[in-house]
């Protein structure tokens, strides 16, 4: 005989860090947005952090709504400019945790400047960029991740330029943590994002998720579910790969895994190892109550 | 909403408990189809979005290992396993 | 509340406009600073960055305008007092970072050094021709407050202002300077920081179940809170409701920009402020700002001593514009005279106030130079003259 038992008091762990009285979301059914997003909150979980000083900063597409729906400060910035927000917010208040949550197009295209010099500086930012290889809100255009041949709104006879490989990037511009792994591995992003949590420095997770709306459907790859499948069983777990060699082709293998973990003086420690070298006991500081009044 | 579901006698061999919360549920299908152990299946009926959420087909199958929750884009459903349950509540105010 | 002296120079100093507006955001608490090199405004970072160390903040250069204002945001709501400083073309590109500070409400103080344009145009001479940018530079609906020094010590004076204003009303606030008095060195007096008076944020005491980030109290403003304060806030560039979350609804939008837009307009009495000199007698008066104030000034002084009745308002807030003022004087004045150094913005509001009762020439520049005073004196006497001949 089959009951039904009344709720028990243990709820979805996901709730306790998402703002529920906003649910159902804006993500289409099939959209891995959401699946990033409970790996985001059981890695809160795990990670320990005071709540209260973890801030999530996102741009304008359809992974910059994850800070109107996360029970955290969020600030869902203008188009590209989630990083310099977070460079702003990081420099006056270390203590805090910053988050930068947004889409390939955000980050890489129109924030692709940003990316780079946020990387190159080593700003204790922890950017995770769901990587969906198009512009969804806007309906499917071409993005700096499109692989060459898929078919999008703006490159209605296939996309023929050379998309970013987004570790190969960020490695280069010098972040001290990079890996990549898609919307099916989940219990692997949730260690990634424990560990960037736990890491100083600028720290750089892409998830390939499915678009079924625009680059399945456009591409004729099926719904959200089978761009799942296709990331089980396409993905070749390297780590520490040469992220040179680790560019996507168009429903080709994706290697995914930790390809950095190395240690950097971020920005303030410089700073602060500077001036204080060269002001000695004039230098007042940079943090604390002197910034914040 | 959330509803749980189980075999009550057989208790003894249910080692996880699903909770869904159908009326979230937008119909992907990811909880049916990565259920390590398969027990989840679509059901007939529409929830108030037009889609049809996942049932257990096999309360006796699932161990609790949450990966449905993991999966669910939309936060529909999730599932504990018994023994965290008893602990469950304290659990979850730590949480929160 | 008093400044705090750690950032206060007090004494009597000899700067250039650059430098004393450095000073004056410093004494205004301003703790952070986010810039992009561009002629003729860098000199204002240039001592941010070496004089905040010491003081106890942060200045960073970043990438570009782009990220440089944005970076306020940030910096604004983990709590501190920031401004960023630029010229034209820096001053096009943080037009989207304008509009964002309007939306969410975000107190910030951003100096525009105006130089000749359109375009690249000429870097190292003046224009006034960036002050309908300041006003209407970014789309939709919103209201600003800007401010136009024209002297170094106005240029402390008036950057302290700006954090007040930015504060009481939670916009951001333009300084605009130009080439001239950015680059022009003259005494400045940096008063003891307790003849500074300091407007604080206006923090919320409410307790996080009774706090909404978009509520306003009686005069239209929210109260704030930081980012790691506990109250879990959302802020959006959405239009948004009182918890700040996105709506897409007519009636909510209908609420936000109403209240946008009268948080200012409902205290412009409070915040127009303007100089007038001879203005009483005066059959012609001249409406000038910045450094075209000075050398209309000069004009007016050789036009009285040639009989004529000629006097000079000078709006020292430039937004809101001091209509009501110029609204009285339409009805007992010949004619208003309005250089400035491009080819009509602030006469565009000059002649809408007027509203025919009176002619208004503009006196045109087309940047790279200020004013011949002889040019204002001509177009003074000519009305002057013309009301003779009647």
């Amino acid at each position: 005989m089959s009951l039904t038992v009344e709720a028990p008091v243990q709820a979805n762990p996901v709730e306790a860090f998402v703002r529920t009285e906003r649910i159902p979301h804006v993500w289409c059914p099939g959209c891995g947005i959401g699946t990033t997003v409970n790996c985001f909150s059981r890695a809160l979980q795990q990670s320990k952090l005071d709540l209260e000083k973890v801030v999530v900063v996102s741009g304008i597409g359809c992974t910059g709504r994850v800070a109107g729906y996360v029970k955290l400060d969020s600030f869902h910035t203008t188009h590209g400019r989630a990083i310099p927000f977070a460079t702003g917010m990081k420099l006056v208040n270390p203590e805090l945790t910053v988050i930068v949550y947004s889409g390939d197009g955000d980050l890489t295209a129109i924030g692709g400047n940003h990316f780079i010099h946020a990387a190159r500086r080593n700003l204790d930012l922890k950017v995770i960029c769901v990587n969906n290889f198009i512009y969804g809100m806007t309906g499917g255009q071409v993005a700096p991740t499109t692989p060459v041949g898929a078919i999008c709104t703006t490159t209605p006879y296939g996309s023929f330029d050379e998309p970013f490989n987004l570790p190969f990037l960020a490695e280069s511009a010098g972040a001290t943590y990079v890996a990549r792994w898609t919307a099916f591995h989940v219990r692997q992003v949730t260690h990634a994002m424990t560990e960037m949590m736990r890491k100083k420095g600028f720290c750089f997770l892409e998830i390939l998720s499915p678009c079924p709306t625009l680059y399945q459907r456009r591409n004729r790859l099926g719904d959200g579910l089978e761009a799942m499948k296709y990331y089980k069983d396409q993905s070749v777990v390297r780590h520490g790969a040469n992220t040179k060699e680790i560019a996507i082709s168009f429903q080709g293998p994706i290697v995914v895994g930790k390809f950095i973990d190395i240690e950097r003086p971020v920005f303030l420690e410089r700073m602060n190892k500077q001036l204080t070298r060269t002001l000695d006991a004039e230098y007042a500081g940079c943090v604390g109550e002197n910034v914040c009044g | 909403m959330t509803k749980l579901t189980g075999t009550a006698e057989k208790a003894k061999k249910v080692r996880g408990i699903v909770h869904i919360n159908k009326n979230r549920c937008k119909g992907c299908g990811f909880c049916i189809e990565f259920c390590p152990p398969s027990v989840l299946e679509f059901s007939d009926e529409f929830n108030a979005q037009g889609y049809h959420p996942p049932r257990l087909a096999d309360g006796d199958g699932c161990t609790g290992c949450d990966l449905c929750g993991m999966y669910c884009p939309d936060f529909a459903i999730y599932a504990v396993m018994i023994k965290n349950r008893q602990q469950g509540s304290a659990a979850h105010h730590d949480a929160v | 509340m008093e400044a705090d002296p750690v950032g206060v120079l007090t004494g009597i100093h000899f700067l250039d406009g650059d430098q004393a507006c450095c000073e004056g955001a410093l004494a205004a608490g301003c703790r952070f600073a986010a810039g992009y090199p561009i002629t003729p405004s860098t000199e204002v970072v240039e001592r941010f960055a070496q004089r905040v160390p010491q003081v106890g903040g942060i200045f960073v250069q970043m990438e570009d305008e782009l990220a440089s204002s944005m970076a306020l945001a940030g910096a604004v709501w983990a709590g501190a007092k920031a401004f960023t400083v630029t010229s034209g073309p820096g001053f096009s590109l943080m037009m989207e970072y304008v509009g964002y500070a309007a939306m969410t409400e975000t107190p910030c103080v951003i100096v525009n050094v105006q130089r000749g344009g359109p375009s690249t145009g000429l870097p190292t001479l003046p224009a006034q021709a960036d002050m309908m940018q300041a006003r209407w530079g970014s789309h939709g609906d919103y209201q600003i407050i800007a401010l136009s020094p024209n002297s170094p010590q106005e240029c402390f004076d008036l950057t302290v202002d700006a954090f007040n204003f930015a504060e009481q009303y939670r916009v951001p606030v333009f300084v605009m300077m130009d080439e001239c008095v950015g680059h022009m060195t003259e005494k400045v007096v940096i008063p003891s920081p307790s003849e500074i008076e300091i407007v604080p944020r206006r923090f919320t005491r409410l307790p996080h179940d009774k706090y909404l980030p978009f509520r306003a109290g009686v005069d239209g403003v929210p109260e704030m809170v930081r980012a790691g304060d506990g109250y879990g806030i959302h802020v959006t560039g959405l239009t948004h409701d009182e918890r700040g979350y996105p709506s897409t609804s007519a009636e909510t939008q209908r609420q936000l920009v109403d209240r946008l837009m009268n948080k200012i307009r409902q205290h412009t009495d409070e915040i127009v402020r303007y100089e007038e000199n001879a203005v009483e007698d005066a059959d012609v008066v001249v409406i000038a700002y910045g450094i075209t104030a000075r050398v209309a000034m000069h004009a007016v002084q050789m036009a009285r001593e040639r009989g004529v009745a000629a006097g000079l308002l000078r709006p020292i807030v430039v937004w809101p514009f001091p209509e009501k003022r110029i609204r009285e004087l339409a009805a007992r004045t010949r004619a208003f005279v309005v250089p400035e150094i491009n080819y009509g913005q602030i006469v565009n509001e000059v002649e809408r106030v007027v509203a025919g009762r009176a002619p208004v020439q503009l006196i045109p520049g087309a940047g790279g130079a200020v004013h011949h005073p002889e040019d204002i004196l001509e177009a003074i006497i000519s009305h002057a003259s013309a009301e003779v001949a009647k």
